[in-house]
Formats: C-alpha cells, sequence, structure tokens
C-alpha cells in the first residue's frame, strides 16, 4: 500500500454561484502519509470542515486532485467511493452523526457489517473500540440517553473500530472535558504509532500539538509558515537584533529566567 | 529569579559540592535550563563572599569543596519561599519587541508584512507546543519534570493566543483607518477582515 494516505493537489471547492459564490478552498496541496498525524487549525469558517469532507470522499472538489491509499476520489464512481470510505477512513464528525435508532455498540458495529464482517466478531471489535473511549459500559445505552460528550467518544469509537488507514476527526474533542479529551487524543496517537494517517480539525493549540505537524487555513488557503513570504523578516532582521534575551546577570544565566 | 536561590534552597537539605549541586538542580528541574559547572563554582564563591554559605572543610586535600548553608544562607532560603516571584519587570521578549516594532517600522517607505511574520511564528511556536506534548506524554509519575513541562507548554500555549491577537488587531486596525492601510497588513477583502476579526471568539 501506498505510504501516502492522503493526498489533495490544487484541491479547490466552490459553493454556490454567482454573487453568493464562496471559496470555501482554494488551491490547497496536502499530503499526509501513514504514520504521520497532522493537525488543522484555522477560525471558523476557513475551509476545515470541507477539506476533511473532500479528504472523506464525502463531497467533491470542484477543480483539483484528491487521492486516498493512491486512488482518485474525484474520478471513483459512487460504489466505489461508498467502498472506500467504509474499507479505509474513519471520519468523526463534528456533529458526531450516531444513528439514534441503534445502541453506541450497533452504532460503532455499522461500518463492520456493511463490509461484511461476522455479527459476532463486529460485536467484539466494537467491544475493544468503545473500551478505548472509556465507554465499556455503555454500549446498550441509545443516543438519546448520552450527554454530549459520551455520544461523541461513541462516534470516536465508530471511526477507530476496524483497521483503517485514513482517520480523519473534525474537532473530536469539542464536547469533552479536557481529561477525556485527551484520552481521546491518546487513542488516535496509539493507531497512528501504528500505522494510520490522522486529519485532526481543531481550535485548540494544545490538541493540535499531538500531531506530528499543524498546518492552518485562511480563507480557503493553507498556509504551513514555510510557504510565507521570507522578505519581511530578512527585512526586519536588523531590528530584531536589537532586541536580546535578559540572560545577562552572571547569576542569571538561566536562559528566559526573569529576575 | 537567579541560581544562587536555587543553590541557596538546595543545600538547605544537605551540604554539597559545586558538582553535585549542579546534577541536583538539572535533575530535578528536568535539565530545561542547563546549568554549566563553572556558573555554579561561580554562584558559589559569591555566596561564600556574601556569608551565605561556608566552606565544610574536609582533610582529603582533593576533594572538592563541599558547602553549607550559613545562618544568614538559612534566612535568605526561607524568605524566597516566603516572597512571590517578581513579575512587576518582565525580561525583555525578542517576540514582543519585534511585533511591536513590525507594526510600526517602514523598511524603503514599505510596511512590514505583519501577518507572515506572525504565521512563520506560529509555525515554530507550534512546533514547540508539539514537542512539549511528547516529553509530556513520556513524563510518566516525574511529578517536579511534569510540572515543568507544564510551565512550559502554558507558556507557549498562551503566545499562540497572543499571536492570533496580533492578527486579529493589526487586520481590524487596517480596516479601521483604511488611509493608513498599509501599516502591517496586506489590504484585506472585506471577508477576510471580518472572518479573521471574529476569530478570537470562534478559537476560544
Ligand atoms: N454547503 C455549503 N453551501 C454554501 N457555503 C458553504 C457550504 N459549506 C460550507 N460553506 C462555506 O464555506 C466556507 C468554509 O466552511 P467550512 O469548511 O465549514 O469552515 P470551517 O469548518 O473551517 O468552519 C464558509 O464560508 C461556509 O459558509
Ligand atoms: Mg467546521
Amino acid at each position: 500500500m501506498s505510504a501516502v494516505a492522503l493526498k489533495l493537489t490544487g484541491v479547490t471547492r466552490v459553493h454556490g454561484k454567482g454573487a453568493g459564490e464562496v471559496h470555501a478552498l482554494r488551491g490547497v496541496d496536502l499530503e499526509v502519509r501513514r504514520g504521520e498525524m497532522v493537525a488543522v487549525m484555522g477560525p471558523s469558517g476557513s475551509g476545515k470542515s470541507t477539506l476533511l469532507h473532500l479528504a472523506g470522499g464525502l463531497d467533491t472538489a470542484t477543480s483539483g486532485r484528491v487521492e486516498v491509499a493512491g486512488r482518485d476520489v474525484g474520478s471513483a464512481g459512487a460504489r466505489e467511493r461508498a467502498a472506500l470510505r467504509r474499507k479505509h477512513i474513519g471520519y468523526v464528525f463534528q456533529d458526531f452523526n450516531l444513528v439514534p435508532a441503534l445502541t453506541a455498540r450497533e452504532n460503532v458495529m455499522v461500518p463492520l457489517e456493511l463490509d461484511g464482517m461476522p455479527a459476532r466478531r463486529a460485536r467484539e471489535h466494537a467491544r475493544v473500540a468503545l473500551a478505548e473511549v472509556g465507554m465499556e459500559d455503555m454500549g446498550a445505552r441509545f443516543p438519546d440517553d448520552m450527554s454530549g460528550g459520551q455520544a461523541q467518544r461513541v462516534a470516536i469509537a465508530r471511526a477507530l473500530v476496524g483497521t483503517r488507514g485514513l482517520l480523519l476527526a473534525d474537532e473530536p474533542t469539542g464536547a469533552l472535558d479536557s481529561v477525556t479529551g485527551e484520552a481521546v487524543l491518546r487513542v488516535l496517537r496509539a493507531r497512528v504509532e501504528a500505522g494510520a494517517a490522522g486529519v485532526l480539525v481543531t481550535h485548540d493549540a494544545r490538541h493540535a500539538a499531538w500531531a506530528d505537524r499543524t498546518v492552518f487555513l485562511r480563507d480557503g488557503l493553507l498556509v504551513d509558515g514555510t510557504t510565507a513570504a521570507p522578505s519581511a523578516e530578512s527585512l526586519l532582521a536588523g531590528a530584531a537584533a536589537t532586541g536580546g534575551h535578559a540572560a545577562d546577570d552572571p547569576d542569571d544565566g538561566v536562559a528566559g529566567a526573569g529576575r | 529569579m537567579s541560581v544562587r536561590h536555587a543553590l541557596l534552597v538546595l543545600l538547605s537539605e544537605r551540604p554539597m559540592h559545586g558538582y553535585q549541586l549542579r546534577q541536583e538542580f538539572e535533575r530535578r528541574t528536568g535539565g530545561t535550563w542547563p546549568l554549566n559547572i563553572g556558573q555554579a563554582y561561580s554562584t558559589l564563591s559569591r555566596l561564600e563572599r556574601d556569608g551565605l554559605v561556608a566552606p565544610v572543610g574536609s582533610d582529603d586535600p582533593d576533594a572538592p569543596e563541599t558547602y553549607r548553608l550559613t545562618d544568614d544562607g538559612t534566612e535568605q532560603a526561607r524568605s524566597w519561599w516566603d516572597t512571590p516571584v517578581d513579575r512587576g519587570t518582565p525580561a525583555r521578549d525578542e517576540l514582543a519587541i519585534k511585533l511591536a516594532l513590525a507594526v510600526t517600522v517602514r523598511v524603503d517607505g514599505k510596511p512590514v508584512d505583519v501577518p507572515a511574520i506572525v504565521q512563520r511564528q506560529r509555525t515554530a511556536t507550534m512546533t514547540v507546543l508539539r514537542d512539549l506534548t511528547r516529553l509530556k506524554r513520556e513524563a510518566g509519575d516525574d511529578l517536579a519534570w511534569s510540572l515543568v513541562l507544564d510551565s512550559l507548554v502554558f507558556a507557549a500555549e498562551a503566545e499562540i493566543r497572543w499571536l492570533d491577537h496580533v492578527e486579529a488587531s493589526v487586520v481590524r486596525a487596517a480596516r479601521q483607518h483604511p488611509e493608513r492601510a498599509e501599516q502591517g497588513a496586506p489590504a484585506p477583502s472585506s471577508a477576510t477582515a471580518r472572518k479573521t476579526a471574529d476569530r478570537k471568539g470562534a478559537t476560544r
């Protein structure tokens, strides 16, 4: 299997037509390899969810190319896309998207059963995945009887269940307290260490710090800090050189210490 | 803060020589602020000059000099615990100075590209935060080390929030004073300005 799990090349997504046209993504290039976790940060409306929808085969680019595990998602037929989503992609939606008529365990089992796994094995996988997010005792609960945080953990278990190579999470820690949020990041991280690729959309720098690198979206443009024009910094270098650290006290060589 | 106080409180546990002090300091703070051996000894000799420590003395002429606290030294160590650390006069912060200059300095009549500087810094600080987070994951139950890491994590996070604030403020200023629009921000479309200005609410 290709080492590149996700590749976006010149991806543009325009919603609407004419005066109401919204350029949600503008020429985005992004590559995520197996064993790598990339965080996407950016203000509300900057295109984060759009990027994830395209990566997950849930939306089609206006132009540009989206490849998952080496396959062009844009040119794939509906059936092939659905198979790709089931087998290769684990998706945590910003608003959970649990099936209300199914229990927590059944929700987690859905993608496995769709893929033809026998119920008994699917149930065992679901049990493990629920335990990973601390929901082992909640398997029989329905979404309506869960708190937002619990529903989110079930949604995460559903995305992580089985052995999918590309994990896409849209603000998965949003409804979770900080300890649970960290537990979820730990699970995501473990999957990535085991060879999956991860894309984590988040507002929280401390959560983004769990990723190997962070890219930033601004108005549909992706900036990674290395693409910005270098001119300003070289112009400023002279000015910056006049500011120094306060490490000049002989007893104070401890770098960065105040006094 | 100074190395002086750190050495005084370490000596309040037991007498030590310079090398031991350096080791203890680094061990207890996770090696985050390396202390070189020359610095340990020069600080010790200033402490001795000021009557805060005294050599213990030894029969072995080759043994390194071991120091203990004097009564004055014990008093100083105690008063360090009792006194809040002075945050009133902040250390010179290169980043704050750099950005303060960036929004006012013109080079060849042109404003400096502040958003580009902010973005580069944000990426660099995110990298630091990522490395700290990695260390924290591996820190296990070493409480002292873990708390030092937390302090650095909070500082990096605060810096990222401040960078967001700088960017939003620059864009807002450019919008409110279009005649000075070139001040640091490439003239944004009104949509850009609105979204960037709204971001603070969205990120928290
Ligand atoms: N289905 C849609 N129709 C029209 N505009 C949309 C649609 N989906 C997203 N947008 C617009 O595209 C931009 C990016 O949205 P989104 O990707 O949801 O941003 P984010 O997740 O970063 O908040 C926003 O301006 C949003 O209003
Ligand atoms: Mg979104």
